[in-house]
């Protein structure tokens, strides 16, 4: 048995041997309950296990125990579990302050430690931020951080900077989220000659863990050390303090961990399994989470308040009312965006019951995703400070070194999950969503968690990595299919790319792709075929504008995508012709039920 | 199809209770000092608690300033740890060249000297502390003293949670403005002698209204909804996430259904309107995360006729019968009652297969809904 105890939801997933084979056997859900009445994380566990049980009829919860009890180990037929183990983004997840020296090296260098452990960076204070002392103690006098982390200087190098950035901290004295009397944890991750000085000025007032230096050359960046203390800080405090978890940190396995981290742990090992390039999303309630795992480097983010219940009123403030109406493909106001949106926002559990409502909601998604990649690519790139050797040509190139090391068409897969994607009731919803948002480039897979149980399988595997792997592979991943398009920009309708499809019976299958189209193919997961593109001379698929590419690919439960809408993708201006296009598109796609389609279309 | 007899709700109820047991906890946000004792009544006003909150530290680099290494600090410094100094008050000074050079650091606000730091070369000058006092917020009784850190103040009364407020605490004398929930709040409506008052409205309140109630000097408003760029406008800021308390707006804003134009539940309209000329505490402070916060309307009762205990909705169980507001848009505000909760899932217009809830409405019409986009009124 493992559990996500999510911000609005608490998510139970059932594992067990069959017929040799480890697969899923259930799900159950049931409200978070960490609010009044109820406040005790423990009972809305209860609930969704027992819809496990209902729906199985495998006795799980021991009833003789008025706490919540499981009974362990298992008994034979239908009673008992070996092991229940879970996650947790429940109460805001880890929130976290960064303070560093430099702002686009130490500063950055802890960001991506805190963002490792998967917590949400509450603020990044550097002594070059652009804030003065008086601005920085006042920042951090109304900000309630669960962890500090506190980072700067090489080793051996000058103490002033860090131990400023500590007295400023120990004079602004933050106060922790939970308890008056409880002291704030601070991480110190910098200048080993600095511990002491550090020790002397912060100690009265703050719990200072010291772990090795983050940075303690500016060649190089060692995360691990300070990402492992934070983890254990937010098992021994913050989880502590959060309502019932002292019950559930003695039912479970092994350790708690936030979401996040049990989410990201699979996309790593995905990648890792495959050797391949990935990118990963998990559009949750409160945040959005994207993964990468690019030439062997894995990297993090959460991207606090982009979300799709809770957080999904500043979905619409930082996208705008524009950017998500330009997926709508019918007339709708501002105001009824802002009233649909706003209202989730403060009945966070409730669903979209008519079509027009959960195509709003999707609109949102893909903003949502797109924000949070933007966050993930500004972190995703070479170390700063960096002395580097340089040729002539570097220096053309200049600018784009400091870029992010995320190459697109060098992406092999792009993995979805979170709430809103594993229920979308298509598959094809979610495909598009993440294509829209993410805008890949050459060939790109897109895959998808059948039901959300990517951050269960990351808690299982750290006691049973093997029994996670095998129901990743075979019950968690969706393979939703391919996505082929080409950066570059036409006329509408104009020819983009001829392309010739080969299967493996010698059937050829020869395409032309015009500017603004897309071209479904159905073409299952268990079929290999062979794709050529032959783009004009304005358009890039991943050999160089006009050059011919050819991959061998593989399909899914939605298929082939040739995306001819180009990059970034076009979209009209005149709101008419934005309809007519997205309609297309949405029909293509079998995005919703025709009828809809031709209903929304009939209103134009 | 198999049915259940109940199932929880996934939204809890916001609560509307004409009559129940009222507590709340005033708690210091550091430990202070309780000022009142068990037992003893108090008023909306009456200070119950305070403590003392730390001032504003400023660091003053002075090192830097008189440019002299840091660990002269010291002997340049005019002023010891814990010397009081007062603004524009010379703190250090550096002279050379027979006074040629002269150099001097100024304190820039008055406080006292807190730290020097010889490693850096800074001197921190922390303003002086300010208390911080703490009302009962509720006309009540002190149920209970948590020594150095909270009171408890009980009352009866009339209790109405909102589903999104903005700004703090107030309180004032009910005066319903509108003759039914579904009317909208104009500015006609407020007048000069609403000042002081909490005034309550329908559906709606217009733009308008929220600009007039603010120069009236109205202390709450309470009504079903506003447009959300009306209340940007009035606000001058953007809403991103339901976390709200700390708004600078003149008085409280209640609404008790969400945004848009809503009629007010018949339930919350009908407590009001009962108890205008009644005095009533509101707070608009919200935070839809876990430990959710809503807005209140608590209006305490002189005495107690008889002894009730505290009526809670529990944990939120919908039963065959329930009466259900549902809370999403098409049928959004819709009242009725729950006539089936089947098992299996159903797949609803999106196609999405979900729990429902069959439930009669006022009309006669059966609706199936998913059983998340219902909260429980009554049961």
């Amino acid at each position: 048995m493992a559990t996500d105890v999510g911000s609005t939801t608490t998510k139970a997933r059932f594992f067990g041997k069959v017929d040799g084979e480890w697969r899923f056997l259930s799900s159950g859900e049931a409200p978070t309950t960490v609010e009044k009445p109820v406040e005790d994380v423990t009972m809305g566990i209860r609930n969704a296990v027992r819809e496990v049980e209902e729906l199985t009829g495998h006795q799980i919860i021991d009833y003789s125990s008025r706490e919540l009890k499981f009974i362990m180990p298992y008994q034979g037929g239908k009673k008992g579990i070996d092991v229940y183990v879970s996650t947790s983004s429940a109460g805001g997840g880890l929130q976290m302050l960064v303070e560093g020296v430099v702002k686009t090296i130490t500063a950055e260098s802890a960001q991506r430690a805190a963002l490792g452990a998967g917590a949400i960076v509450m603020d990044v204070l550097s002594v070059d931020d652009g804030r003065d002392t008086y601005e920085k103690i006042n920042t951090l006098r109304f900000l309630r951080p669960d962890i500090v982390l506190l980072a700067g200087g090489v080793d051996g190098g000058t103490k002033t900077h860090v131990l400023e950035m500590a007295e400023i901290l120990a004079m602004a004295k933050p106060r922790p989220r939970f308890e008056i009397e409880f002291r704030l944890p601070v991480v110190y991750a910098g200048n080993k000659d600095a511990r002491e000085d550090v020790k002397k000025i912060l100690e009265e007032n703050f719990d200072v863990r010291i772990t090795e230096n983050l940075r303690p050359t500016i060649e190089m960046e060692r995360v691990e050390p300070a990402r492992d203390t934070i983890l254990q800080l937010f098992m021994e405090h913050v989880m502590a303090h959060a309502p019932g978890y002292e019950k559930l940190k003695k039912l479970v396995s092994t350790s708690i961990m936030p979401t996040p981290a049990g989410e990201g742990m699979m996309v790593r090992r995905f990648s890792e399994l495959k050797g391949v390039n990935s990118i990963g999303v998990g559009l949750g309630g409160a945040t959005t989470n994207v993964y990468s795992c690019f030439d062997g480097r894995f990297l993090r983010t959460v991207s606090a308040n982009l979300g799709m219940s809770y957080s999904v009123g500043n979905v619409l403030k930082e996208a705008g009312v524009e950017n998500a109406k330009k997926w709508v493909p019918f007339a709708v106001s501002a105001e009824e965006i802002m009233s649909i949106v706003y209202n989730k926002m403060i009945r966070p559990t409730t669903i979209p019951m008519t079509l027009e409502d959960l195509v709003i909601e999707h609109a949102l998604a893909r903003e949502s995703i797109k924000m949070a990649f933007n966050h993930h690519k500004y972190l995703a790139r070479e170390l700063k400070g960096l002395k580097r050797e340089r040729t002539i040509s570097d220096i053309f190139e200049e600018v784009k070194a400091e870029e992010t090391y995320i190459d697109l068409f060098r992406l092999d897969y792009i993995i979805g999950t979170g709430g809103l994607l594993s229920r979308a009731p298509r598959r094809n919803q979610s495909m598009m969503i993440l294509t829209d948002a993410f805008q890949p480039v050459g060939f790109t897979a897109l895959v998808q968690d059948s039901v959300f149980m990517m951050p269960h399988l990351g808690v299982l595997s750290t006691i049973h990595p093997e029994i996670a792997l095998e129901i990743f592979e075979k019950e968690c991943l969706i393979y939703l299919g391919t996505v082929i398009a080409g950066s570059g920009r036409d006329k509408v309708g104009a020819e983009m790319a001829k392309i010739t499809v080969e299967y493996g019976d010698g059937k050829k299958e020869n395409l032309t792709l015009q500017f603004g189209k897309i071209i479904r193919l159905e073409v299952p997961h268990e079929t290999e075929v062979r794709v050529t593109v032959s783009p004009s001379r304005n358009f890039n698929f991943g050999a160089g504008f006009g050059r011919t590419v050819s991959r061998a690919v593989r399909g899914g439960v939605v298929g082939l995508v040739f995306d001819g809408r180009g990059r970034p993708i076009y979209v009209p201006e005149d709101e008419k012709e934005r309809c007519r296009m997205l309609l297309d598109w949405y029909m293509s796609m079998n995005l919703y039920p025709k009828e809809k389609i031709e209903e929304w279309r009939s209103k134009l | 199809m198999k049915a259940s007899k109940e199932s929880f709700a996934y939204t809890p109820g916001l609560r509307i209770t004409p009559y129940t047991y009222i507590r709340r906890v005033r708690s210091l946000p550091l430990k202070g000092e309780i000022l009142v004792n068990k037992g003893e009544h108090v008023n909306f006003d009456t200070v119950v608690a305070r403590c003392c909150i730390e001032g504003m530290p400023h660091i003053v680099k002075v090192a830097e300033l008189l440019n002299i290494d840091t660990e002269e600090t010291m002997r340049y410094l005019l002023k010891k740890k814990g010397d009081p100094v007062r603004r524009g008050e010379v703190i250090a000074r550096y002279r050379a060249l027979f006074g040629l050079i002269n150099k001097t650091v100024v304190a820039e606000v008055d406080g006292f000297v807190e730290n020097i730091n010889e490693i850096t070369g800074h001197v921190t000058i922390r303003e002086p502390s300010k208390f911080l006092e703490l009302t009962a917020y509720i006309k009540g009784t002190v149920d209970e003293v948590i020594p150095n850190e909270a009171a408890v103040i009980g009352t009866y009364g009339a209790f109405i949670q909102g589903i999104i407020g903005f700004a703090g605490e107030n309180f004032g004398e009910l005066r319903i403005a509108v003759s039914n929930p579904q009317e909208a709040l104009e500015a006609s409506m407020i007048t000069e002698s609403d000042a002081g008052k909490i005034v309550v409205g329908g559906s709606l309140v217009t733009y308008e209204a929220l600009e007039k109630a603010s120069k009236v000097k109205v202390k709450g408003i309470v009504v079903g909804g506003a447009k959300m760029e009306d209340l940007e406008k009035i606000l001058k800021t953007r809403i991103g996430v339901a976390i709200t308390g700390r708004e600078n707006l003149d008085y409280t804003l209640i609404l008790t259904e969400g945004f848009g134009k809503l009629p007010m539940s018949e339930a919350a309209f009908k407590i009001l309107k009962e108890n205008e000329g009644r005095v009533a505490a509101v707070n608009g402070a919200t935070q839809v995360r876990a430990g959710v916060l809503r807005p209140e309307i608590i209006i305490p009762f002189e005495k107690s006729k008889h002894r009730e205990e505290k009526e809670e909705l529990g944990e939120g169980k919908m039963k065959v019968g329930s009466i259900v507001r549902i809370i999403r848009f098409p049928y959004f505000g819709a009242v009725g009652k729950v006539v089936e909760l089947p098992i299996e899932l159903h797949r609803i217009e999106t196609e999405s297969p979900v729990r429902v809830v069959k439930v009669e409405l006022a009309d006669g019409r059966v609706v199936t809904v998913p059983r998340a986009n219902v909260e429980i009124i009554a049961e």
